[in-house]
């Protein structure tokens, strides 16, 4: 399944032209608030009609502005995860549940299943005024995925929660991309779940795009990325080697071990590590007496300077490229230059857990 | 009702049948008229509020005569119902569509409120579920705003109650037919000696208004409660 997206919309001074097609898996809309992303996510829902402009699913044609075509939104078959829940506060969970069955009567989702993924099995019963934050997401969920929707919309579902709920509901995303083959589309400002959700990043900018690809490449562009510099990184593919009994974690990365705090994934598990391009420092020399436990070797290959006094060297190591934001400074007194070897410096307790996730199946 | 004279037990029975016929009448053109002026947009909509409003501000006497002049024998929405075997004009029908029409202000505003009261993001989430838009209004915005309908309709059965000037007006003062609680109390405070009978339907007046509005009132808190979740 593809979704094809084609719109133009003009709210007051502000206008949107967006263009993109996101193939099966996850597609993250990154921009930073303002951007446009939840016009064009609201536009594919049809809860907001935009001036001119196409969309289709697997090529049937939701909207088209040219032949007047239309879809109102319950016949368009999608399953919307709002910021909010919007669980109905007059139905039980397990009513708000079916909510879309009663609808769409040949759904396949299992009920079950669902309830049994998502872990709602105790709170059937609850309103949603009983529930917390983190459980009442759960159940939009659900509700969303029991809709047997062909494509999942997803604006910010994590935006309204604390850390720790976010920690909690972030995995459950990772699953539904994993196994169930419904693709999604997900709005985010967050580079950390752009790193560790998306199968493709749709990067938006003042109403435009401004480039699409693997998460990995969006993030490790700091010309692409839409929140800049402070949200570049990179996105290397590790696997679980060891846990340590002082509460680190060893990753294996393309044979370089990088340490981080414990995770609770089993050794040989693959997953991928965004490490943020301000938290890695660069030296020439084969740092010796620091304290920072994760060093990778590598070479210089390209020193992109920014508008203020920064810069960013992308650096070829054998775990993958390692982005690192230092001042254009530094850059001059190390004599860095396309080619030269360095080693990248990053502390431990500098890659967040949040950083780190789930192997992307679909990718 | 053994302490009700027989014509002090008619006028109640008929108020109690031309109110309840005057709400259950008016209930699904007030829950119409008030999902229109609180959710769409459409030109006249101003226009519309201000009729539905006009009961309430106009003398009572000035809305029984526009009722007359309208629904009478010689009116030209009587003569057209006159046609369809409907009579209003001095008959108890017609003092139901009295009270109905005063009491409609009320109850539409109750109405509204609720319906205000409920988030419409609610009402899109409906939709993405696949809901059409009745599906969405009999699935979530009328169980959200059951109890603002409940405690409108209440409020306009007790307006019907008391409703006395459009009524006389339009429809007199006719034991049996058109002599509710009010009107019957008006005629015996006309006659010599009346003055005890119209003190009971005065206490059973009281009794219906302040029960209506307790029970409003509880509906309403509910209603605040239930919206929040």
């Amino acid at each position: 399944m593809t979704l094809s997206v084609d719109i133009r919309h003009r709210l007051g001074d502000f206008a949107v032209d967006v263009t993109f097609e996101a193939p099966p898996g996850l597609t993250v809309l990154f921009g930073r608030s303002g951007s446009g992303k939840s016009t064009v996510i609201n536009a594919v829902a049809g809860l907001l009609r935009p001036e001119a402009g196409r969309i289709t699913v697997d090529g049937q044609t939701l909207l088209d502005g040219a032949s007047g075509v239309e879809l109102p939104p319950h016949k368009r078959g999608l399953g919307y995860i709002f910021q909010e829940g919007r669980l109905f506060p007059h139905l039980s969970v397990r009513q708000n549940l079916k909510y879309g069955r009663w609808f769409r009567k040949r759904s396949r989702a299992d009920v079950a299943e669902v309830v049994e993924m998502l872990g709602l099995g105790p709170l059937l019963d609850r309103r949603p005024g009983a529930l917390s934050g983190g459980e009442k997401q759960r159940v939009a969920i659900g509700r969303a995925l029991l809709s047997d929707p062909r494509l999942i919309l997803a604006d910010e579902p994590l935006a309204a929660l604390d850390e720790a709920r976010k920690a909690e509901i972030l995995p459950y995303f990772e699953r539904l991309r994993d196994e169930v083959s419904v693709p999604i589309l997900y709005v985010s400002h967050s580079a950390a779940e752009v790193a560790r959700l998306a199968t493709t990043v749709v990067a938006l900018e003042a109403g435009r795009v401004t480039g699409q690809g693997p998460a990995a490449d969006i993030l490790g562009d700091p010309m692409l990325t839409p929140l800049g510099a402070r949200a570049a990184g990179a996105v290397l593919e590790a696997r679980v080697a060891r846990h340590h009994d002082d509460g680190l974690t060893e990753l294996d990365a393309g044979g370089v071990a990088l340490f981080v705090p414990r995770l609770a994934q089993m050794p040989g598990q693959p997953l991928r590590v965004r490490i943020a391009a301000q938290e890695v420092v660069l030296s020439r020399g084969a740092p010796e007496g620091l304290s920072a436990l994760n060093v990778l070797p590598g070479r210089v290959e390209r020193i992109r300077p920014g508008t203020g006094p920064g810069a960013i060297v992308s650096l070829a190591t054998p775990a993958g490229t390692v982005l690192a934001r230092i001042t254009q400074r530094s850059a001059k007194m190390l004599d860095l230059a396309e080619g030269v070897s360095c080693y990248a410096v990053v502390k431990s307790v500098a890659i967040a857990p949040e950083d780190v996730g789930g192997p992307d199946g679909a990718a | 009702m053994g302490w009700l004279g027989p014509q002090e037990w008619e006028a109640v029975a008929l108020s109690l049948k031309v109110s309840l016929w005057a709400t259950l009448a008016a209930l699904p053109l007030g829950i119409f008229v008030a999902h229109a002026l609180a959710r769409w947009s459409f030109p006249g909509k101003q226009f519309l509020n201000g009729i539905v409003h006009l009961p309430l501000i106009l003398p009572p006497v000035v809305t029984g005569y526009l009722l007359l002049l309208s629904f009478g024998p010689q009116g030209p929405l009587g003569g057209l119902l006159q046609e369809m075997g409907i009579v209003l004009a001095f008959r108890w029908t017609g003092a139901a569509l009295a009270a109905g029409v005063m009491g409609f202000p009320l109850m539409v505003r109750a109405i509204r409120l609720s319906i205000e009261s409920v988030d419409p993001k609610l009402e899109q989430a409906a939709a993405t579920l696949g809901a059409s838009r009745a599906w969405v209004f009999a699935t979530v915005t009328l169980p959200l705003i059951l109890p603002g309908i409940i405690a409108g309709a209440i409020l306009g059965f007790a307006k019907a109650m008391g409703e006395f000037g459009a009524t006389i007006t339009f429809v007199s003062n006719i034991p049996g037919e058109t002599r509710t609680v009010p009107s019957a109390i008006y005629a015996f405070l006309q006659v010599p000696g009346g003055e005890e009978s119209a003190m009971r339907l005065v206490v059973v007046s009281v009794i219906f208004a302040m029960g209506a509005l307790l029970v409003s009132e509880w509906l309403a808190r509910r209603a605040a409660r239930r919206v929040v979740g």
